[in-house]
Order: structure tokens, then sequence, then C-alpha cells
């Protein structure tokens, strides 16, 4: 019959209606309050019907991952000596691997020999242009820069505002555990303490008379509970790879090693083929 | 490799005994292009239209899918037009080239053989200076008449030119920061031919529009079929117009309310996304093809890592991806597709009248497939998720927010139950539904059932790729006619429809929106196989500058809204180099609008809206 096709639609769109309320009456209308979990309940996979976010009265959590702007990590309360001390060696990675080359860095130089020194004299990233692609944080080998959570960065004028220096860039450490534990603590264990690794390496060398201020070895750091379980939870990628891969290759999911080497086989054939026609 | 038996049929034989085949016929004209890492063959430009024939009738490649040109400046000093031609039945590409002067350059068209040689040769006039001969209607098509030069020869320079590669010298270690625009002043950084006058200037572009529809005056007096006198006109939809979907314009004459002829105007968002690709190094040219087809960066992430690899498979040091890297692409490309078609389905409804309470349903699940986006690659749209041989990261263990400065709220899911609750319960619910409340709706029938029919044969000729191409009837789907990654492995059905009406796009979509499912429920029990496996053949993220070897590639994939291909030319040296020579995108967006024209061809204007919502185009990658 001609509109059943139509009924039928609106008969969802009402249930749809439905569910929205039915979720408020199921959470109790905590939705309109500040308690933490009920945002878990609303995103998850269990609601039903629509949520609205009202923001800026309230903002959606972002997860760890998340990549604004980057920021430079400077030392503050886990090296109480150096507070304020840059991770950044001045090394140009970052620089080099920013798709629209928005990084600029001075390189230190020691004002008396006139060498380089491992810190930058200046440091600038042009939010303009900063796609927010996360490479600089990916790539820097010392931990030293990273991307922010903090999105709200609008302003009225872009030529005052929108080019960060370094003063501008530098948050301390503790803030960068604070948004991104997880992988924080990840870093401190693939270094091997919570500190720089140079800071480490000078603490080992020459200060071991003033332990007690100095900043402490790793493994005395005791991470808090809650990081520990969550990092052990979320294990380095590179360490168990192997040994699981090798032991049953019967299923088509396990790395074995005679389809890999199938598959190198076969690109080298194609090689050899194109070779081949180049040579004749 | 063995040529065909002699007796098999020429349109079934082997790449390479269609080449044989062509060498035997043309020893003259045609010669193996023996460069070191390319493939295919080289044809003498006199007789490329001959042999064009041929490929396609004799040899049966009838898709052309990709035609793009390559600058040879101080490597041979050559203009060369690189074609990728198919079999609709599947297999791998038969790759021809030609070859011409830089000055002056000329090529014979191939329109009349392969109609979707059209935008494709028009974007080569444009973007390098080359002549296509026999082209209907060649002028420029991204950039507008008039602009002086063609900005991808490599001795074009761009407004804001520092340096011909990244990464640029000034930056570190003397990097001492300043703008572009206060070293190279807006409007200063121009060159202006001589002989012009600036204040004389006239837009010469619009009469070219419209002189190509064959009109000379915007109203003319006609009659229609029935003898009743109309006024024949011609409407601009666009650039600002809500239904196409970004700036975008089509140039239509009307007779009545009937539709004689359509022309897309595009460009407007145009960056020379491929200039910019050419001056970055490979790695950095991920997170731009973020900004091609927004709607599914990880499918354009893919496309792109797939013809690096190719290169870099080329030289010694090179890992074919983990197993768990690849299932883990395959999860992330299905969950893109997933976006990418509710979407399409989304703002198609809008654009015919259902206005937004269908799409909203789907935007639900949308929201939730970005939000495990973001807690993996760390954003929603832009992903910048896979990297040559491996990938960004690993699943997290916990989709988590914790409480901090700028949060205020929690949320904490396992990853895994996450997915696996997203597969067998919210998305199928979510297609369910979504049938339900569309597929008997009796007013969504009568405005798409017989609308914008696309003919099978047209669409292979035309190049239409994805659901406009097997919403015809053509059953062809790169993930099962040529596959990649590990789809060959999996379980899935190609959805095809025989109609060519908006409505059996419409459907396909649909189709595939369950076959999709289909696969990742596949993908999750190989997600636990491999849990602790790397996603790094050597348990180590890859270098940030690789080094390529010379060659050349075609990457592509089955992207939400078409073929998807990467043509990369490498020039590197004995070590390899770590700037692409060439970087060419085979947008399906772009390339699915060149039969927009003879879709739209006898329907009301009214339709013209959903016509095009049913291709599923984004600007982002039409313009590029
Ligand atoms: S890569 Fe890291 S250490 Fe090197 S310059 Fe950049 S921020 Fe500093
Ligand atoms: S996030 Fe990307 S674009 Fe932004 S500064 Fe870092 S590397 Fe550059």
């Amino acid at each position: 019959m001609y509109g059943t096709g139509l009924a039928k639609g609106l008969m969802l769109t009402l249930r749809h209606f439905v569910d929205s309320y039915i979720d408020d009456i199921r959470y109790g209308f905590r939705k309109y309050s500040h308690s933490v979990d009920n945002f878990g309940i609303r995103q998850g996979t269990q609601t039903k019907g629509v949520i609205t976010v009202q923001y800026p009265d309230e903002k959606v959590a972002v997860p760890e991952r998340f990549r604004f702007v980057p920021f430079l990590i400077v030392e503050d309360e886990d090296h109480p000596t150096r507070a304020g001390k840059d991770w950044c060696t001045s090394c140009g990675i970052c620089a080099k691997v920013c798709p629209p080359q928005c990084i600029w860095i001075v390189r230190g130089n020691d004002p008396d020999t006139g060498r380089p020194v491992p810190e930058p004299e200046a440091f600038f990233i042009d939010i303009d242009i900063c796609m927010n692609c996360g490479y600089c944080a990916e790539y820097c080998p010392f931990d030293a820069i990273k991307m922010d959570h903090d999105y709200e960065l609008a302003s009225y004028d872009r030529t005052t505002h929108h080019i960060h220096d370094k003063e501008r860039l530098s948050k301390p450490n503790s803030y960068w555990r604070s948004i991104a534990p997880t992988r924080a603590y990840e870093e401190m264990l693939a270094r091997g303490t919570w500190e720089h690794k140079d800071a480490a390496k000078e603490a080992r060398r020459g200060q071991s008379a003033s332990r007690s201020s100095a900043p402490r070895p790793a493994a005395k750091a005791a991470p808090a509970p809650a990081e520990k379980e969550e990092a052990q939870a979320t294990p380095e990628p590179a360490v168990s790879a192997a040994p699981a891969a090798a032991a049953d290759g019967a299923t088509p999911w396990s790395e074995d090693d005679a389809k890999r080497e199938e598959r190198r086989r076969k690109a080298l054939e194609r090689k050899a083929r194109r070779a081949a026609k180049s040579g004749g | 490799m063995p040529t065909a038996a002699p007796d098999a049929p020429l349109t079934s034989t082997s790449i390479d005994g269609a080449i044989d085949h062509l060498q035997a016929t043309y020893p003259e004209a045609v010669s193996a292009d023996d460069r070191e890492g390319y493939g295919g063959i080289i044809v003498d430009s006199a007789q490329l239209l001959d042999i064009a024939q041929v490929i396609r009738d004799e040899l049966g490649f009838d898709y052309l899918s990709s035609a793009t040109a390559v600058d040879y400046l101080g490597a041979g000093d050559h203009m060369e037009m690189v074609y990728h031609a198919y079999r609709s039945s599947g297999g791998g590409a038969l790759v021809f080239k030609a070859q011409t002067e830089r000055d002056n350059a000329e090529i014979p068209s191939l329109v009349s053989v392969w109609r979707g040689a059209d935008f494709q040769e028009r974007e080569a006039w444009d973007l390098y200076g080359i002549h296509f001969p026999g082209h209907p209607n060649l002028k420029r098509i991204l950039m507008w008449e008039g602009f002086h030069g063609h900005p991808m020869r490599k001795d074009w320079r761009e407004a804001y030119y520092e340096e011909e590669q990244k990464p640029f010298d000034s930056r570190w270690p003397g990097g001492h920061v300043h703008r572009a625009e206060e070293k190279n002043v807006f409007g200063k950084n121009v060159n202006y031919p001589r002989e012009i006058d600036l204040s004389r200037l006239m837009d010469t572009s619009e009469s070219a529009v419209y002189q190509s529809l064959g009109l000379g005056v915007d109203v003319e007096r006609v009659m229609d079929k029935d003898g009743f006198e109309t006024n024949e006109l011609v409407v601009n939809m666009g650039p600002h117009h809500p239904s196409t979907h970004g700036v975008f314009r089509m140039v239509l004459t009307v007779d009545g309310e009937t539709v004689t002829s359509l022309e897309p105007v595009m460009g407007y968002l145009h960056r020379n996304h491929e200039k910019i690709g050419e001056r970055n190094t490979y790695l950095h040219n991920i997170p731009f093809t973020d900004r091609l087809d927004y709607i599914s960066s990880m499918g354009n992430n893919h496309g792109y890592v797939l013809a690096v690899e190719q290169l870099l498979s080329l030289g010694r040091r090179y890992n074919e991806p983990t197993y768990r890297c690849e299932a883990l692409r395959v999860l992330m490309v299905e969950l893109s597709r997933i976006v990418n078609h509710l979407w399409a389905i989304g703002f198609w409804l809008n654009d015919i009248g259902a206005f937004f309470t269908p799409v909203l349903y789907f935007i639900q699940e949308r929201e939730r497939i970005l939000d495990f986006f973001e807690a993996v690659a760390g954003s929603r749209m832009m992903c910048n998720y896979m990297r040559f041989g491996g990938l960004f990261g690993d699943l997290p263990e916990r989709i988590k927010s914790v409480s901090n400065l700028t949060n205020d709220r929690v949320r904490d899911y396992n990853t895994m139950q996450f997915l696996t609750e997203m597969f067998s319960e919210r998305i199928p619910r979510t297609i369910d539904e979504l049938e339900q409340l569309l597929t008997q709706n009796e007013i969504l029938i009568e405005r798409s059932v017989g609308v914008g029919v696309l003919s099978a044969e047209d669409a292979i000729n035309y190049s239409a790729a994805g659901p406009l191409l097997r919403g015809s009837g053509v059953p062809y789907d790169i993930r099962r006619a040529d596959p990649y990654s590990i789809y060959d492995e999996l379980d899935f059905d190609v959805a095809v429809e025989d109609a060519g009406d908006m409505y059996a796009r419409y459907r396909v979509r649909v189709k595939e929106l369950r076959e999709s499912v289909r696969i990742l429920r596949q993908i999750l029990p190989r997600l636990e196989a491999t849990k602790g496996q790397s996603i790094w053949a050597d348990g180590k993220p890859g270098a940030y500058a690789p080094r390529v070897p010379h060659g050349e590639a075609y990457g592509r994939v089955e992207n939400g809204k078409g073929e998807l291909g990467y043509y990369i030319v490498s020039a590197g040296g004995k070590s390899g180099t770590s700037n692409p020579w060439r970087y060419h995108v085979r947008a399906p967006s772009f390339i699915n609008l060149t039969p927009m024209g003879i879709m739209s061809q006898g329907y009301k204007v009214a339709d013209i809206v959903g016509i095009l919502g049913s291709i599923d185009i984004v600007l982002g990658e039409t313009d590029r």
C-alpha cells in the first residue's frame, strides 16, 4: 500500500525521539550534572538516543593521543635543581620532519668558544601554519616536544599571537604526565628514568655526592599505582613481538615466515622482471 | 614470464603477453620502458591513437584509470604522458607512455578512445601545458582561463617560493622566524606578462565556459519537443550553493525545466596539492593526503603508503609490513568506508529533501568511529595514521580520557570490547534502521528510480569508479579485481546493482556498508591472534627520511568514493632520494565528474542536485 514505507520511517523517528528521553530517565538526568561517569556512559556503545554536549559549559574529553599544536617540555619539580631547563637539544629533527615547515630553531652557541651547545637559543612555531600532524613529537629523539590538548587558541589578532616563542611553548614535564600518563610512563620505561637522558648521565657521572637533592634514579621514582596499572595494560609493542608470532603457523593471521618469504620473493621477482626488461 | 598461448583470446592475455603483441604489431612505434625501476611501454606519439584503439578493443583494456603528465626537466628534458589502463574484468595495469618536447608539447588526445581521458587531459594541459589535438573541449580546468604559465612544470615557481625541496635550510640551525608574506608582500609576488595592462584586463574565463556549451547569449527562444515555445537559458548552480557540498559550480542550459547540457566548473579549492607534494619529502606527504578526501583520510593514507612501499621494495632495506599492521590498516579503512557511505547517503538524502533527520542518525555512529580514530591516531579526521612499512602506533588498550587541565570529562572503554560492540550491535543496527527508514520510502523511490542513469558501457568508458561504477552493473572493486593488503583472504562480496540510477547507487552503498561490517568482523579475531606482534617488521619505527630508490609506482585502493590512485616517480640516484620527483593523485571525486554531463541530460533542474549527491564528491579531492 502506498505510504507504508513512509509510515515505517516515521515510526522510527518517533522511536529515536522517545529513546532520547528514556535515556534521560535511565541515567537519572545525570547528563545535566557534572558527575564524571555519566559522560562515559552517554558516549559509549550502550546508550541510545541523541546526546548534546553543551560546549563550552562542558567539553568532550579528548583521549591521550589527541594532538593539537605542540609544546616543549621543560624540567620542573622532578628536577628541582634545574627547573625550567629545556629537554630540547636543538638537534633540528623536528624542524626537518615538519611538513609545512613551521618550526624555526636557533641553535645555541657557547658564548666563549662559539661552538654549538645542545640547547635552543630560540624556538618558534607558527601555529597558523602548523597542521597538527604530530610528526615533531613522533620523531623527536629526546621526548622534548609533545602534542598539547589545549585546543582553544583563538585570538583576535593573528599577527601578534600566533607565532609561539620558546616561553609560550614551554610547559613543565608534570603537565605532560598529567595529560598523557600512559605515554609518559612508556617513555620513562624506554629511557629508563623520569629525567632527560643527559640529566641522568650527569647524575651518574659526577653528582653522586649530592644525591639527596639531585634527580632520583628511575627505580626509586615509583610511579603512582594507577599509572603503573595503565602502563602494564599497554605493553611496549617492540618488546613482546616475536615469540607469539612464530608459535602458530597454521592460522592465516599469524605472521608466518613462509608467507612473508613468499611475498618478498614475489616482490623480488617483480624487480627482476623489470631489471630483465631494462636489460633487453 | 611465458606469453599466452597463441590461440588464447587477446582480451585475456597476461600483461606481458599484451606488451609482446603490441611490440610485434608495431615494432617501430612501441618500445619497452627500460629506465631503472620503470615498467610498461613507450609509444611513439604519432601512432598513439591507433595503438590506444588496439589496447582497448583488441587487448581488452577498456578502463583507463589514470592519465597524467610528468615533466622530466633536467632528466631527458621531455614531457611524458603516463596512462594506466585496466580490464574491467580485473587484473593489473597496462602502462603506456608517450613523450613530447617541453616546448610546444603536443600529444594526440585519447578522448575518442576513452572518454575518461577528458578531464585528465584538460588537467595535463592546465598544469603542464601539453596540447592535445583532437580534444573536444581543451581548456583549463583547475586554474582559470588567462592564468599565466603551467604550474606543475618543474621550472614554475609559486608565489611564496622558498626552495626546490624541503626541509628548508632557513629553519635550522639559524631559524630566525618570519612570515612568508613579510618577505614577499601579497600583490608583489605575482609576475604579469609585460604586454598586459592591468587596468584594462578583461576576464575571459566566463565566455570560454559559455562558448563550450554552444551559447552566444544567455536566453534563447526555442521550441520544445512538444512544440511549445520555451526559453533556453543558462543557469549557474554554485559556486556557492548548498547542494554542491563545497565550492563547486555547474553551468547548465535548460529548456524550460529540462536540462539540455551541463558542464562542471571546478578549481575553487585548488591549492596545487601535487606541487606541494613534490616539494615535500615522502614522509611529509602523508598528512597532506589526509586533506584530499577529508571524510576518509585513512584510505588516503593507505593508497599513498602502498605506492611508496612499492618503490621501497625495489631497494634492499625494506621490510614488508607485519600481519598485524595489515590487519589494522584494513580495520581503519573499512571503518572509514562506513563513515564515508553513511555520510554520502545522509547528504544525498539532504539533497533530495530528507532534511537532516537521517543524516543525524548516521552521524551518531560516525561520531563513535571518529572517537575511536582519535584515541588511536590522535585526530578525528586528519588521521595521519599510516607510515611506510608500519603505522603511527598500535591500538591503545583502552579508549581513555583522563581528567586534566583541559578536560573535565572522563571516559574509559576497553578498545576491543568497544570495537566488538560496534561491529556486532551498533553499526548493523544503524544499517537496519537506515533501510527501514528509506529503502521502501515512496518519496525516495519516486525521486531516485530512473533518474541520473549511467549505462555500464558509459560508466567504464568515462572511467567512473566506486559506487558510481558498481551502481551501473559493473562488478569492479579493486579489493577483488586487483587485491592489495590482506583483502585476498577476506570473505566479502562485491556490491553491484544493474539499474545505473540514483537508487541503484544508494543500494550499492547500503550493501557495501554490510560488506564492510562483514570484513570488520573477520578482522577482530585476526587482531586478537596477533596481539603483541609488532606493527613494524623489525620491531622499531621506520626512519624519518627513508631513501626511496629510482623508479615509478602506481598504488591504488578502493576508497569510499572510488578508485584512489597515486602515481609516484622517484628520481633518486644510487642511494635513493627522500623527495618525490612526481606525485600525482588520481582522485575519484574528480574523475567521477566526467560523466556528470551525460548523466544529467534530460532530467529536471531539481534532479541535478540529487544526481551530484549520488556521485558523492568531496571538493578537497576534486580540486586538489
Ligand atoms: S627534535 Fe626534539 S630535541 Fe631535536 S630540536 Fe626538535 S624538540 Fe629539540
Ligand atoms: S605538529 Fe606537525 S605541523 Fe605542527 S609543528 Fe609539529 S611537525 Fe610541524
